[in-house]
């Protein structure tokens, strides 16, 4: 066991874990944030996509000790306080989120979309959902979140 | 199964001089975790002690003087992507970084971890290879400079004892090249390991092709440079060139397998339709 400490959506924090524990686990089991999914655990299929310093990161290939001192930001800390960030609500309006378990791992990759590429393009938008499976939509509904996101423009909400 | 905690310890490294020691007593390197976290989470990493040399500077940015870019070991393929010397020079590098996992893999993956993992069917040391890459090896007892070409001796087997890491990859900028060719062929774009892939150079004139420089990945144990297909071009006028030879000598090169991804066959036709695709493109640029 190893404490390790770290920042969480802007609070800072100390876990007492083996250091090889994966980042997903410890914030799912041990900081009590289940937003952020597990869907193949080989980083194939994005769901738990989280930003490590700001960088788009699949949490479930990173070991715990490889965060020390760093800043995490999960889906948790998307939605500000109780109003919803632009990019969740178009996923509700245009029927991009369907059984949810993609969805985190989707808003996430979205959000970096919108940080990459304001304007962002077709090709642009495809490449950057590549790392995010969805086994519900065929897709079709969440590029469309994306489209509608990138044009109501407005992520200034998001932190970091 | 997953990995049994206990069976492994992680220490992370503060300074490259304290993670050669390290390595130097037994610990195994981890950098960016996208191959070790997945063979650890399937519970296929081998139990130990592993050393993180994630954060470590001496293994981080890039360099670049009038003969060398120097590649820090931890640089990675999103950093490989937006490198604008890598965009102008060595542009098989970036198409090989853009198709290797997605984004977030690519945010992760390390150019040194793709080198050390040494999967025959890795995306970007082809493109190394066309690019006459050398490895910057250290060690707590010294260091040296090898060709890259020299680097993979067969199926996972490479020059790197266990008490070493690599330090940098360092590409010479001396040639400017007519065209770059990079495909990569697998089930899609993003995320699937490819079926083969291909990088190449040319030069050449009006009349004649001075050289060209070929490697394929996943159609032997190993990358490969292909030596005798690059020597039938060389020095060779269009009119000349039999593109069924050049494909047939090809085929002498390659050791192409059955494997889960694809099929001998499929491997060996795709090889030689790259080699056309290449070939075409060289004469249409001529052309223009």
């Amino acid at each position: 066991m190893e404490k390790i400490s770290f920042e969480v959506n802007g609070k800072p924090v100390s876990v007492d874990v083996h250091p090889f524990s994966r980042l997903l686990d410890v914030l799912r089991n041990e900081l009590e944030l289940t937003g952020t999914k597990e869907g193949c655990g080989e980083g194939e299929c994005g769901a738990c996509s989280v930003f490590i310093d700001g960088i788009l990161t699949n949490s479930c290939l990173v070991p715990i000790a490889q965060v020390q001192n760093c800043k995490v930001e999960t889906i948790e800390n998307i939605a500000t306080d109780n109003t919803l960030h632009t990019v969740q609500k178009a996923f509700i309006e245009t029927g991009g989120a369907q059984c949810g378990i993609c969805t985190p791992g989707m808003i996430m990759a979205t959000i970096n979309i919108l940080r990459s590429y304001p304007k962002a393009n077709d090709d642009e938008i495809r490449e950057g959902l590549a790392g995010n499976f969805c086994r519900c939509t065929g897709y079709t509904k969440i590029i469309d979140a994306v489209k509608k996101s990138i044009e109501e423009r407005k992520d200034e909400s998001v932190s970091s | 199964m997953r990995a049994y905690l206990p069976k492994y310890n992680l220490t992370t490294a503060s300074s490259l001089q304290q993670a050669l020691q390290m390595i130097g007593d037994n610990k195994r390197p981890i950098a960016g975790g996208t191959d070790l976290m997945v063979l650890f989470e399937s519970g296929h990493l081998a139990p130990g002690e592993y050393v993180n040399i994630h954060n470590l500077p001496d293994l981080q940015g890039i360099e670049v003087n009038d003969d060398y870019i120097t590649i820090g070991a931890l640089t990675t393929y999103s950093q490989l992507r937006r490198h604008k010397i890598i965009q102008e020079e060595f542009p098989c590098i970036c198409e090989a970084a853009k198709v290797t996992g997605g984004i977030a893999i690519q945010n992760r993956g390390t150019i040194g971890g793709n080198i050390a993992n040494a999967s025959p069917a890795a995306d970007t040391p082809p493109a190394l290879l066309i690019y006459d890459a050398e490895l910057k090896i250290v060690s707590t007892t010294g260091e040296k400079i090898i060709a890259y070409e020299n680097f993979h001796t067969g199926y996972k087997q490479m020059q790197l004892a266990a008490n070493e890491l690599i330090q940098h990859v360092r590409l010479p900028r001396k040639n400017k090249h007519n065209l770059h060719y990079y495909r990569k062929v697998g089930t899609r774009k993003a995320q699937a390991i490819s079926k083969l892939c291909m990088a190449g150079i040319a030069d050449f004139t009006p009349q004649k092709i001075t050289q060209v420089k070929i490697a394929l990945a996943s159609v032997a144990p190993t990358v490969i440079r292909c030596r005798q297909t690059e020597a039938y071009f060389h020095e060779k006028q269009y009119a000349q060139i039999d593109i069924c030879e050049a494909k047939r000598i090809l085929q002498t090169e390659i050791a192409a397998i059955d494997d889960l991804r694809s099929t001998k066959e499929y491997r060996i036709q795709v090889a030689c339709n790259l080699i056309q695709e290449f070939f075409n493109l060289i004469t249409e640029e001529n052309h223009e």
